[in-house]
């Protein structure tokens, strides 16, 4: 059992400095009640791979990662044998060829490692929209009867199911099969109040009522369609950086200075300027 | 009515999903009801987000997913609408926010008063939607028809007038008007106002539910996703939305043009099976890694129809444009409606894409006569731009192939079309209407493969054909 209910959820999360809403709760809960894996899907920045370490976190289990990228393969992701120990192994032996497709010379890669794990284990597969289309194949694979076949070693069934996150930042959609498979939570820019209570848990020391008018008008920013809308984890990175420069107010001024923090982009920043009457900066 | 039990309403209640467009499957279905036997039934949030976990797989179906929860799993249910608040409603402590006034009785001077406090706080508050459902209760009945009454929405938000306490709600909390303050205030206030009439909306459909049945208002309650919303006929206020679902999809595009071009994409594979070859060959290995080619940027060529038929079209065709140029090296963009002129330039880098999009209608010549000419446009095109298309060229072609009855140049644009490495065309009507009138859809789709393309969803699954 990972959580007792939702609420427990909610509490053990926010004891990690990890705030979550109904759908954060009752949809991690109900991904280690039924044994499913969890697709959280959303923007950058909004909490998704902090989800995962924080249900590590939260339940002591260990974390493994999997990050996806465009041309990860199965060597990478599940498993591969160690080439060049395998041909010292040769040429120091001509008869060793029975013994080089064993334990001894299989490099582990995190899918098997979590397969293979028998601690409790939270596996993250992370942004899962950056890998290739087959891999998603794999997973589906894995993700059913969570067992891996190597044709020289056999077949490895899971000595428990780890806890599965895969996340997604939606640069396309991911299968229906993949999804059908999972459950599914969407995250996105959150309320006002709630990325107040975000900020207040990430940044101690900070005023409320800074973290009050940083939520607000973050949240102003994000009505302005830029290229870029500023994420969670760039409200945080605004707050410390008020909080060095010994702001106490996020006045026009101080706004102006500290833009850059939120806006990456030359052109929203110009935009952000223009739409919210701020001074004109070079 | 007797109230349904779980299982009536659970089987409704997917049955409504899958009436609305949403693909839940049996095995879905069957998660939906596991995850019942594991929650608190009587939490209602806690079940709202264990049937979004397991059947809404997609965030442009969460807002139908909403509309239809609310009346399947309605939050209260009315006993007396006279006497709110006091003992029929489920919750027996949900007006402790509101305590203090007479939600049935109190003046309208006095409502709108606690109206303005709400709009300045948080809408999740549960005072928030029960003032709501109050309001609704109140103003909400009117004739409908000769001796027939309904619940509407519009009779609340006119006895109650919120969007005319913008005002003095930004008196309230601003020293001084202006600058960024004000702009922080407003939006708060705009989202506030939308919460409120979201809320009302939703009790307006709860009522009729109660009264004529879930089914009935259920079918009417659902609008499309965003992304199934026609091109042609997108609203202002959908506008934003779509754009902001259109600019991932250019870069996806842009990274399907990309990869068709790669070589030894999986070069890692064969590096293995390499080195495994070279086991047998005593560890020599007899032939070598091949390192997978940089990918090669090619080079874009987009045409897009910018007259008035498509003009939300090519607003999203602008916007493709715009996207794409940040994704390869080199662009190439014109814009057409009965003459054709290169916009390439308004698409600097770091450009603000309204701006172009405003821009273009001032500075580019695009216009003669105001009718679209195909025919015209291709010819003028390959005689002023006869180096725009090359064998590394991807042409684009986004346009309804209307050409008011006017010549329509297929062979030019078929020579265009071999020049170019790949042409695909992009039609935002649908294919059924395709050579009805003057369309002259299925010559130029001979020529240069054509996509019906009338929503974000189509533009997706076009994109998704080019792997
Ligand atoms: N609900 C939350 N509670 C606490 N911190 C959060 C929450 N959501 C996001 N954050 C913060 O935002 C930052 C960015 O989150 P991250 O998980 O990296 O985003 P993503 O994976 O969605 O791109 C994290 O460092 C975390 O501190
Ligand atoms: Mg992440």
């Amino acid at each position: 059992m990972w959580f007792a209910s939702p609420d427990e959820v909610r509490e053990r999360l926010t004891a990690v400095d990890y705030l979550a809403d109904d759908g954060i709760s009752t949809s991690v809960f109900l991904a280690g009640a039924l044994g499913k894996p969890l697709l959280t899907e959303g923007p950058a920045g909004v909490g998704k791979t902090q989800l995962a370490k924080a249900v590590a976190e939260a339940t002591g289990a260990r974390l493994i990662r999997l990050q996806c990228y465009e041309g990860l393969d199965e060597a990478r992701a599940l498993y591969e044998w160690n080439y060049k120990k395998q041909l010292l192994r040769i040429q120091a032996d001509d008869d060793a060829w029975d013994d080089i497709f064993s334990e001894e010379f299989l490099l582990e890669r995190p899918l098997l490692k979590a397969i293979r794990s028998d601690e409790p284990t939270v596996l993250l597969i992370d942004e899962t929209d950056k890998a290739d289309v087959e891999v998603e194949g794999l997973l589906l694979e894995i993700l059913s009867d969570y067992q891996i076949t190597i044709p020289e070693l056999g077949t490895i069934s899971a000595a428990r199911k780890p806890y599965v996150v895969l996340t997604s930042n939606a640069t396309r959609e991911l299968s229906e099969a993949l999804k059908r498979r999972c459950l599914y939570l969407h995250l996105d820019y959150p309320t006002p109040e709630r990325e107040r209570d975000i900020v207040l848990a990430q940044v101690p020391g900070l005023p409320g009522s800074i973290a009050e008018q940083l939520a607000r008008t973050v949240a102003t920013l994000r009505g302005l369609e830029l290229k870029k809308s500023p994420s969670i984890a760039e409200t945080i990175d605004w707050a410390h950086t008020l909080l060095a420069l010994g702001r106490t107010e996020l006045d026009e001024a101080a706004i102006g200075e500290t833009l850059g923090v939120v806006l990456k982009h030359n052109s929203d920043q110009v935009r952000a300027a223009k739409e919210l009457g701020l001074p004109a900066r070079s | 009515m007797t109230p349904p039990s779980l299982v009536d309403r659970h089987i409704g209640f997917i049955h409504a999903l899958r009436q609305a467009g949403l693909p839940v499957s049996l095995a879905e279905g069957l998660d939906a009801a596991n995850a019942l036997t594991v929650i608190d039934l009587a939490e209602r949030e806690t079940l709202r987000e264990a049937y979004a976990a397991t059947l809404v797989k997609r965030r442009t179906h969460r807002p139908g997913f909403d509309a239809l929860f609310d009346l399947w799993f309605p939050p209260v249910v009315s006993g007396s609408y006279d006497s709110y608040g006091s003992r029929e409603d489920a919750a027996p402590d949900e007006d402790k926010g509101n305590l203090g006034i007479d939600l049935e009785r109190a003046e309208l001077p006095e409502l709108r008063d606690r109206l303005a406090e709400l709009l300045m706080g948080d809408p999740g508050d549960p005072a928030f939607r029960e003032f709501a459902r109050a309001m609704v209760g109140r103003f909400g009945r009117v004739q409908a028809a000769a001796g027939r009454q309904s619940w509407f929405s519009y009779a609340v938000l006119r006895a109650l007038s919120p969007d005319t306490l913008v005002a003095r709600l930004l008196d309230r909390t601003l020293e001084a008007r202006g600058g960024l303050p004000e702009k922080v205030a407003r939006q708060q206030i705009r989202r506030n106002i939308a919460a409120f009439q979201e809320a009302v909306a939703s009790d307006v459909r709860r009522r009729i539910a109660e009264e004529s049945g879930i089914e009935k208002i259920a079918r009417t309650t659902v609008k499309p996703p965003i992304d199934k919303i026609d091109f042609l006929r997108v609203t202002h206020a959908e506008l934003a939305q779509l754009r902001r679902e259109v600019h991932p999809l250019a870069r996806r595009l842009a990274t399907r043009l990309t990869i068709k071009h790669k070589l030894g994409h999986r070069g890692r594979l064969d590096f293995r099976r390499t080195v495994r070859a070279s086991l047998s060959t005593g560890g020599v290995p007899l032939t070598t890694r091949l390192r997978p080619k940089r990918p090669h940027k090619p080079e874009l060529v987009v045409l897009c129809d910018a007259s008035d038929s498509v003009a939300t079209f090519s607003h999203f065709t602008l916007l493709l444009t715009f996207a794409l140029r940040e994704q390869f090296t080199k662009v190439r963009a014109f814009a057409f409606v009965d003459v054709v002129d290169e916009i390439t330039k308004l698409f600097s880098p770091g450009a603000d894409v309204l701006d172009v999009i405003s821009r273009m209608a001032k500075e580019a010549d695009i216009i003669r006569f105001g009718r679209t000419n195909y025919g015209q446009v291709f010819e003028r095109f390959a005689e002023r731009y006869p180096d725009a298309i090359g064998p590394k060229t991807s042409l684009l072609i986004l346009g309804d192939a209307r050409s008011n009855y006017q010549a329509p140049a297929v062979d030019t644009l078929k020579r265009l079309a071999g020049e170019a490495r790949h042409a695909y065309w992009l039609n935002p009507e649908p294919r059924r209407q395709w050579d009805t009138g003057d369309s002259v859809a299925m010559a130029y789709g001979a020529v240069v493969p054509m996509y019906e393309c009338r929503n974000v969803a189509q533009l997706a699954e076009f994109i998704e054909t080019l792997a």
